[in-house]
């Protein structure tokens, strides 16, 4: 993503933040697997553009 | 042109060029001297017979950079009441604050006076971003060292501006792209002209690509989120998800606006109330379920837990493909602004 600072690899491109072939409460967790990393993201310090895993 | 008739420039230096001073005159408020000063002579000298510095107007760079709008229009008054048929301003190399005033300055005669203008600087020089699209920009080194070149390229277009010939290309004047794109009549096939420069590519020659490639600026990433306990975090897509009905008409394709879409009372998002508009990749799992793309539950959770201050109560949405870039740049500008306005600190930001 072009100009991002913080960049965080999705899922798939289909579902960024999802994965339809996990059970829903899998599913969910995944979400919010990914999205914790994205806050940390946030309160993560950097000079330049990086992908953060 | 006849030496009656002998180009008339108008120069602008800083305070710094004009030898006035250095940062203790940068309060400096503009004034104007008949003839050239300091690289004006260089001018003077590129120039020769066919024109001459009627005048040159040196400004403060801080007098200038705080107040943009009003030391402009003291400019440019200055400027007018000699009468140029073309102004050069600077070059201010890698000089910021002189950069940016050297690109308002002529973006400002252009547009007011409807007069030619030019003015060089360094690749790294913030006015260059700025003002690249509307205004002449010469490439100059970081350093004032290479004065006679950069003038003798400013003298150069400013010459065929003032006589009202067409500027060569970018690589052939020396200045920075400006993103337009022009028709020419070639004799030979798109073809033929692309297999010559695969070519010249495998073999390590130079070439140069009749497609421009979009400007990208640089952005410095904002500092990090000290207290998340208390942030507002928003989310931002651009997968293109609206509520049914495409109410804000978001294109499926190189889109030209965005939506915000309410979801104060919205725990998880319900794919009753939402479809997608974007032609770019198989939406099926996102319309059986929109928190696959905006993770409205996932982040409700946190906000109960405790992680987070707030949900923003909106969420942006746009599409990202097949996208100019300039439209997304304005696009991008002004969700931030809205987000700024109302107070978040952090956003999310999903892509498909």
């Amino acid at each position: 993503m072009v100009g991002s600072s913080r960049i965080l690899p999705g899922e798939k491109i289909v579902n960024p933040v999802g994965n339809a072939d996990l059970p829903l409460t899998e599913e969910k967790k995944l979400r919010r697997s990914i999205v914790g990393k994205a806050l940390k993201a946030l309160q993560t310090e950097l000079e330049e553009q990086r992908v953060l895993c | 042109m006849g030496e009656c008739e002998m180009m008339r420039v108008v120069h602008y230096l800083n305070q710094f060029f004009g030898g006035i001073g250095g940062e203790d005159k940068a309060d400096l408020p503009p004034r104007v001297t008949e003839g050239a000063i300091g690289p004006g002579r260089a001018i003077q000298a590129a120039l020769g017979k066919e024109g001459q510095v009627v005048a040159t107007v040196i400004c403060g760079d801080n007098y200038f950079a705080e107040n943009i709008a009003g030391a402009s229009d003291e400019v440019i008054k200055m400027i007018a009441s000699y009468r140029p048929d073309v102004v050069i301003a600077g070059p201010a190399f890698n000089a910021g604050r002189y950069g940016i005033a050297c690109g308002a300055i002529c973006k400002a005669v252009q547009d007011q006076l409807k007069v030619p203008a030019v003015t060089g600087m360094y690749r790294e020089n913030p006015g260059l971003d700025l003002y690249r699209q509307d205004v002449y920009i010469i490439e100059t080194t970081d350093s004032a060292r290479t004065m006679i070149e950069a003038v003798a390229k400013i003298v150069r277009l400013a010459r065929k501006l003032v006589a009202k010939e067409k500027a060569g290309r970018p690589s052939e004047e020396g200045y920075f792209p400006r993103g337009i794109l022009v028709n020419e009549i070639s004799e030979r096939t798109g073809a033929e002209r692309v297999v010559d420069m695969l070519l010249s590519k495998l073999q390590g020659k130079p070439f140069e690509s009749e497609v421009a490639r979009p400007m990208y600026d640089r952005v410095k990433p904002a500092p990090a989120i000290r207290d998340l306990g208390r942030a507002r975090i928003a989310l931002v897509t651009d997968g293109g998800l609206v509520p049914k009905g495409n109410p804000d008409k978001i294109e499926i394709r190189t889109a030209t606006r965005f939506g915000r879409y309410d979801i104060r009372s919205v725990e998880i998002l319900n794919p009753a109330d939402y479809e997608v508009s974007h032609e770019g990749y198989d939406s099926v799992f996102i319309r059986q379920d929109p928190n696959r793309l905006v993770p409205v539950d996932a982040l409700r959770d946190f906000e109960r837990e405790g992680l987070i201050g707030k949900l923003h109560e909106t969420f942006y949405s746009t599409t990202g493909v097949a996208c100019i870039v300039e439209v997304m740049r304005k696009l991008g500008e002004k969700i931030a602004e809205e987000l700024k306005a109302a107070g978040v600190s952090g956003v999310i930001l999903t892509s498909t």
